[in-house]
């Protein structure tokens, strides 16, 4: 059971407060009715599943219902850290500019 | 069979104390080339690997495994067989591996310890008992065995369980299919190990895939811990690790990677006949022939390639199972486990070509991948020797995630496991 | 009392206060202080058990949680607990167990004779055999069920309960050993906050046995209680005993189970106590002074009753004043046994002790030990142990100098008990659960932690592999001092000391050689538990099972209720012997959680019973009460389902309910509808894109029907919002998918739109909702509400207005859920109840009826408004449903789901649709769930086409209805199908899935 720290709450809770909310930044198309069948499916399912370290979404639905991002690895499960969605993007775009 | 297995075997070799008995697979040094090389030696694999050398002639076949033999899922579930599923493609492939499961012991010649003791699919609700209605009204019209029960009918069989009004979700009915069960896990990777190494197949342990070796748009082989293998067909039966050995082909799939936890009771004298699932309270319980109670907890929420899921997860089943059950309010823990299940988006698997020729999949069983693993590996042996899927596993491609084909046991089914 | 027991000036029991106890039946005396163990042996109780799979007579090895073989059940009826260790059971008046094994008695049991043949049942013999014919497995199954298995589940409720205890502390420290002492009086010196907890009935750890002990000069013990008294002193410290930390988890969580009344008579126990205690530990640091257990040596009938581990010996000794024999053959290859067999000759049994080594043990302790009068024979070991139920002696022979071969036989030797000490075993179990892992240490031949620990984790004393008491304080005190560091404290206490007398080291044996081809001679046991012998190892290896994982599953090494505490080490060395490696390359098994059993009751806490999920109501339940409701559960929610009079059945309560509100007015309480107030400029922008209609021209006081789809296009919820302003919307959601539909709302709004301003607050506990529906409702209402207007023409069909009802401030919406003329109040959940009263009041003249969710299903059904997962399973489109009009294509944004709709395969116009059924019998009620055939064809697989969704008895209609989904059904309308369920067939037609009132007449009057 993780830890958690919420950057809007700035409190650190247990994950029972929490929902885990998938994959970080899956951009949805911005024209979906141009998207073939293919590119849909692929927003809509495929998924990078990374063991590793990996960017991720949590939402604090017992505290302040902000999502949020997390870094964490998922083979040690140590948490690197929590950010903003706006401020863990620009470190997410960094790191897969990388 | 070179070292056939019986009771004359065993009165045999006792005789001579047991020291003339033979290795149970081959561990011989991997060839440069193979036909066909199976990624994965868990159950799936090591049966895919069976029939294609028994059903299809293809023995020229090795088997990689990154540690030992059924040491993933194979080695963590709750070993429960059931083909009670919704949906008539999913029912027709999983039924057609409780057929294979009701011979394989005599196929094997290795007792998997099939019991058919029953499975019950409980509902607390009115909606779940729609739900199990039309799912016993669809098994039965796919010709798969299941009744309705009542829950006096359903305490006639599990005495122990409360079915009184008072309850927070009241026992209303169950489905029950009673050629479902459970199995001795660990016994179906050594069966089909032994019976596939018996057919010509090599079986390479501590061999772990690190690349794949692709030319034009087409598998080559292998790169491996051991040095370089050689195949123009590469099946991938990796659950939990699907989506890294995808990767390495440029193939994405829609696959998320959960713990899914376990636990076991210290053993006790028979007090559970049958398998126990509840979808509502979320807890999933049997006995097994050593006693302990086997029990399956919910699958936890995040991404984990860990092998080990949170606490809180075990404490909710454990209360679902004192919920059921009142009096194991004092049995105790003995052991618990986690495994790595790759969830499909529909909850239903992937048995399917891929974009690179040559390249197959075989993943997202989810939480009910031990329960297929004949019928698994026999439509998968197809799918790789004839390059083309069996008619079972037809609806079971990657493109139904395009064209949104989906075959949906998440949200009908009412049942996870 | 027996000859056993002795009196020690060491001893903790209290010889004071006898009790009495009963084991099988008999009536036996022990004392305050005593476990079931001890007191058993005491008595000359040998016998506890039989061995699970050869039946072999069995008694106890151990003398704590490493207990393999005394396995017992307490107590009887709903007190009972099934397969606790004698060992850890702590003895109260009056207490009575039985043994969990022998059939049909313990003395003669029938597996016993079977295990006569065991040569022929070696492991996996079951793989081997049973095979055949198919039929028979099921019946060899239930003969190998009954034969296994300890203990008898309970089968009464449990009469006491449990509960959870949440910790965040500085430091945890695991073990009350002499180091977890030192390490938290360090701590607790430094003004951390912290805890420390232990497993048994009292600190002291290995100081409890070690009667010899000194530490700064005095007995062990004085410094111990000295300890405790300081760390009692300290508020910033506790101590936990009877409390064992049985898991560690991601960032230090770890969790203890309290046994906090479960060494009180069952009388005397406190029922405002739970019995068990879980305790939730999050430490900054945890430091692991979870010491070593001791191993026997693998020999032949080793697994004797009255054969125990020397540590046991001594424990029984010098904690209980109990000689575990007067005659002692004492087996051993390190020097530490050595004071075991001086306190047993001190006690005044004859000890004779067998040394694998040529040369014995330091020089002064062969000294000490011939002085006592201690046999001493070196350069021996036991082939094999003589005696069936109890041990009677042993067969000694001659080993080579490096204990790997028998150069010459030895003599045999008579004794009423036989120890052995194979040496420690660090319990790094805790360090290894969160993927810790230790490393094989051949100088102490244990797998042993790494000093310097892990991130968060120090390691403090045998669990390092340090066995002499002064280098183990040393370690501790340098590895606490350094975690000091870490917190930014500092430590001016001195290190206690402990002198450590020199020492011949260990000679490494794990099996003692008996001359014999292994699996030839007497069966030498390495897992008691589960009759592993070193032969079945061998075995294991030479059938190719060589990782030790499988080692493990194809023998069941480890696999027992002790999970291999006392085998694990010899299993590994035995397998690598077999393996031709060394131990560190064969690694360990797995450690997982828990480190010893815990009770589910424990596991659960109090989420049993009532609280184990909460119960929802609204604000009118004892109105529902009092007026005869039966309830459905719905989500945590408890719906009214129905409200029979008298000995009305279901059928014919909501035939009445239904018939009421069609001809008059019926009431209903909708409350548990989920609620969202969505506020702000971009709201209306909002609910463009999350709904699959548009909002655009919703003007305030109206209200709309909405139709929310997953990103996949398929149906997920609907409800209907009103419009309250321009910037202003009140949303509701089906009940049981309240707080799904918030969350979905928010992580689009967050993570894709984040520049949308608007804002989400649930509201679905704040607004009592009272559905006032039928022709008369309009009366009904007029009677309570003189502020709104509510003629026909102003207050249309779909809109809502603001005004008092019955003097409460209220929303009243004329919205329909029966295709009636329907008022919907919605006023401050506080007059939820006064409403409802008033309502039914005012309702009086007309015949007003309350009625439930059976009613409300069958007036929606009879107008064919869909119930979202009752005819939508997450695999209907809107189009499926035959509700394009609820489908605004031409909205320029593209709203969840729009572009799944036109996918291959959504878009195809043979999809299962849903439509109408009616039977060809009228009085043929389908049942939900029925499938639907094209024909009367029923040879599996048959061509399903779809299923039964909803169905009813209609009273209004006077026949049956149903709703279903039907492959194409929407271009099917008049064909007829076939509905089958449980064998019986139904012919049925297909109809508009509308039954009542096509035209809509009603709902707008």
């Amino acid at each position: 059971m993780f830890q958690i720290h919420c950057p809007h709450c700035g409190a650190t809770r247990e994950e029972e407060e929490f929902s885990y909310a998938g994959e970080a930044y899956i951009p949805r198309p911005a024209n979906p009715e141009e998207a073939t069948e293919a590119e849909w499916g692929d927003y809509l399912f495929m998924r990078k599943n990374t063991r590793g370290w990996f960017w991720e979404q949590w939402q604090h639905t017992a505290g302040c219902r902000k999502v949020f991002a997390v870094k964490r690895n998922t083979v040690s499960y140590e948490i690197a850290g929590t950010w903003t969605l706006a401020a863990g993007k620009e470190l997410y775009l960094k790191e897969s500019e990388a | 069979m070179a070292n056939r297995y019986s009771l004359w075997s065993l009165l045999k070799n006792g005789l001579k104390h047991n020291e003339s008995w033979q290795p149970a697979w081959r561990s011989p040094q991997a060839k440069p080339r193979y036909d066909v090389i199976i990624v994965g030696g868990g159950g799936h694999g090591l049966a895919t690997a069976y029939y294609l050398a028994k059903n299809h002639g293809v023995k020229n076949v090795a088997v990689l495994e990154k540690g030992y033999l059924g040491g993933g899922n194979t080695a963590r579930n709750t070993t429960i067989v059931r083909s009670n599923y919704l949906w008539d493609e999913a029912a027709q492939l999983y039924e057609h591996a409780m057929k294979l499961w009701e011979g394989l012991s005599l196929d094997l010649n290795f007792n998997v310890m099939f019991s058919q003791r029953g499975v019950m699919n409980l509902g607390h609700t009115l909606q779940d008992m729609r739900d199990i209605e039309r799912r016993v009204n669809a098994n039965n019209l796919n010709g798969i065995d299941g009744v309705v029960l009542s829950p006096k009918e359903i305490q006639d069989i599990v005495p122990l369980m409360d079915i009184s009004a008072k309850t927070r979700y009241p026992v209303m009915g169950a489905s029950y299919q009673p050629r479902g069960g459970v199995a001795r896990h660990d016994a179906v990777a050594w069966g089909f190990a032994r019976g596939a190494s018996e057919l010509g197949v090599d079986i390479i342990e501590q061999c772990e895939v690190i690349d794949m070796i692709i030319e034009d748009g087409r598998i080559k082989g292998v790169k491996t811990t051991k040095g370089d293998i050689f195949a123009d067909r590469v099946g991938c039966v990796a659950a939990g690790n699907s989506t890294p050995l995808a990767k390495m082909a440029g193939v994405r799939l829609p696959l998320e990677s959960h713990p899914l936890q376990a636990f076991v009771s210290e053993s006790m004298k028979p007090c559970l006949d049958t398998v126990v699932m509840s979808n509502a309270v979320h807890g999933y319980v049997s006995q097994s022939d050593k006693g302990e109670l086997v029990i399956g907890a919910g699958i936890d929420s995040y991404l984990g390639y860990g092998q080990r899921g949170s606490p809180h997860v075990i404490e909710h089943t454990a209360a679902a199972i004192i919920e059921l059950f009142p009096s194991f309010s004092r049995v105790r823990m003995n052991r618990q486990w986690g495994g790595i299940v790759d969830v499909a988006p529909d909850a239903c698997p992937i048995i399917s070509k891929t974009k690179v020729k040559g390249l197959y999949f075989n993943c997202g069983w989810g939480t009910g991948g031990f329960k297929a693993t004949p019928g698994s590996g026999y439509v998968f042996a197809h799918t790789i020797a004839n390059d083309e899927a069996h008619p079972l596993n037809k609806a079971f491609a990657l493109d139904r995630f395009n064209t949104g084909h989906l075959i949906d046991e998440h949200g009908a089914a009412g049942v996870a496991h | 009392m027996s000859a056993y027991r002795v009196h020690r000036s060491s001893q903790r029991i209290n010889e004071k206060a006898p009790l009495t106890f009963r084991f099988d039946g008999k009536k036996y005396q022990a004392f305050a202080g005593d476990t079931l163990a001890s007191a058993l042996i005491a008595n000359g109780v040998k016998l506890i058990g039989r061995s699970f799979k050869y039946g072999r007579p069995r008694g106890i090895v151990g003398h704590g949680a490493e207990e393999p073989n005394a396995l017992i059940q307490l107590e009887t009826g709903a007190h009972t607990v099934p397969d606790l260790k004698a060992t850890q059971v702590e003895m109260y008046e009056g207490l009575s167990a039985t043994t969990t094994t022998g059939f049909p008695s313990l003395n003669f049991d029938l597996k016993g004779l079977a295990g006569q043949f065991s040569r022929f049942m070696p492991p996996g013999f079951y793989y081997k055999t049973f095979m055949g014919p198919a039929k028979a497995w099921p019946f060899y199954e239930e003969i190998i069920r009954k034969a296994a298995g300890y203990g008898r589940a309970p089968v009464d409720p449990d009469p006491e309960f449990y509960d959870h205890l949440h910790h965040h502390v500085d430091v945890l420290v695991v073990g009350g050993g002499a180091c977890g002492l030192w390490a938290a009086t360090l701590a607790g010196r430094a003004g951390l906050k912290t805890l420390l907890v232990d497993e048994q009935s009292e600190a002291g750890g290995w100081m409890l046995s070690d009667a010899r002990a000194v530490i700064d000069g005095k007995p062990a013990m004085k410094w111990v209680s000295e300890r405790l008294a300081e760390l009692k002193s300290l508020s910033n410290v506790t101590v936990l005993t009877r409390t064992t930390a049985f898991a560690h988890h991601e960032q230090n969580l770890v969790q203890a189970v309290e046994l906090v009344q479960d060494h009180l008579p069952i009388a005397q126990r406190v029922a405002t106590l739970p019995r068990q205690r879980l305790h939730k530990i999050r430490a900054h640091h945890v430091v692991l002074a979870t010491g070593a257990i001791e191993r026997p040596l693998v020999y032949g009938n080793n697994d004797r009753p009255g054969v125990l581990t020397a540590a046991a010996g001594q424990t029984y000794l010098n904690r209980y004043g109990v000689a575990v024999g007067r005659k002692v053959l004492l087996l051993t290859h390190n020097d530490a046994s050595y004071d075991t067999a001086l306190d047993l000759a001190e006690a005044g049994s004859r000890v004779t002790l067998i040394d694998t080594r040529q040369r014995g043990a330091a020089a002064w302790r062969l000294d000490a030990a011939k002085k006592a009068g201690v046999e001493l024979l070196l350069g021996y070991g036991i082939a094999e142990v003589q005696g069936g139920k109890a041990a009677s002696g042993a067969k000694l022979v001659k080993l080579d100098p490096h204990c790997l071969t028998v150069t010459g036989k030895g003599p045999t030797l008579s004794a009423d008990a036989i120890l052995s000490s194979g040496g420690l075993t660090s319990t790094v179990h805790l360090f290894c659960h969160n993927n810790g892992r230790p490393y094989w240490n051949e100088e102490r031949l244990s797998f042993v932690t790494p000093d310097e620990g892990r991130q968060g984790i120090s390691v403090a004393g045998a669990i390092t592999g340090r066995w002499g008491l002064g280098e183990a304080l040393a370690q501790t005190h340098a590895s606490v001092s350094a975690m000091l560091i870490g917190f930014g404290r500092t430590s001016s206490s001195t290190c206690p000391v402990s002198e450590d007398k020199d020492i011949q080291p260990t000679r490494r044996v794990f099996r003692v050689p008996d001359g014999k081809p292994e699996g030839h001679g007497a069966k030498a046991l390495v897992d008691f538990q589960n009759d592993v012998a070193a032969a079945d190892i061998h075995l294991a290896v030479r059938e190719n099972y060589r990782s030790i994982e499988h080692v493990k599953r194809y023998t069941a090494l480890g696999f027992g209720t002790d999970q291999g505490k006392l085998s694990n080490v010899n299993g590994f060395a035995i397998a690598a012997e077999a393996l031709g490696m060394p131990i560190s390359q064969v690694g360990t098994t797995t450690y997982r959680p828990a480190y010893t059993p815990v009770t589910f009751g424990a596991l659960a806490g109090s989420h049993v019973g009532d609280t184990f999920d909460p119960r929802r109501y609204t604000a009118m339940q004892s109105s529902h009460v009092a007026r005869g409701a039966l309830f459905e559960t719905v989500g945590q929610w408890m719906r009214p389902w129905y409200f029979p009079k008298g000995n009305e059945t279901m059928h014919q309560a909501v035939d009445r309910e239904c018939l009421a509100t069609r001809n008059s007015v019926g009431v209903m309480d909708a409350s548990t509808l989920g609620k969202i107030d969505i506020k702000g400029p971009d709201a209306r922008e909002f609910l463009n894109r999350i709904y699959s209609n548009a909002w655009t021209k919703l003007d305030p006081g109206k209200c709309r029907y909405g139709l929310m789809l997953d990103e996949n296009g398929m149906v997920m919820d609907d409800g209907v919002t009103a419009c309250i302003a321009d910037d202003h919307f009140y949303m509701t959601t089906t009940t049981g998918g309240a707080a799904r539909v918030l969350n979905w709302l928010e992580r689009w709004h967050q993570t894709e739109w984040p520049e949308l301003k608007v804002r989400f607050t649930s509201v679905t506990d704040h607004w009592s909702t009272t559905a006032v529906v039928g022709p008369k409702s309009r009366a009904v209402l007029q009677k309570l509400s003189s502020d709104i207007d509510l003629s026909a023409d102003t207050f249309k069909f779909m809109d809502w207005r603001e005004g008092t009802v019955a003097g409460v401030p209220a929303r009243v919406c004329r919205i329909s859920f029966s295709g009636e003329l329907a008022y919907e109040i919605n006023v401050d959940a506080c007059y939820g109840h006064y409403i409802w009263e008033q309502v039914m009041e005012a309702g009086k003249e007309f015949g007003i009826t309350p009625y439930g969710t059976e009613t409300m299903h069958v007036l929606r059904a009879e107008k064919g408004f869909i119930i979202v997962g009752q005819d939508t399973d997450g695999s209907m489109s809107p189009i499926d449903l035959n509700m394009a009009w609820a489908v605004g294509m031409k909205k320029p944004f593209s709203f969840l789901g729009k572009r799944s709709l036109s996918r291959s395969d959504t878009s195809r116009s043979d999809r299962k649709q849903l439509v109408g059924l009616y039977t060809e019998d009228p009085k043929v009620v389908l049942a939900e769930g029925a499938q639907i055939l094209s024909s009367r064809n029923t040879q599996a697989p048959a061509d399903m086409q779809g299923h039964v969704t909803s169905s009813y008895h209609s009273a209004f209609l006077g026949r049956s209805i149903a709703m279903a989904v039907l492959k194409g059904g929407l271009k099917r309308e008049g064909d007829t199908v076939y509905v089958w369920a449980h064998g019986k067939m139904h012919p049925a037609k297909v109809v508009s899935s509308v039954f009542v009132d096509q035209e809509g007449v009603r709902q707008h009057a």
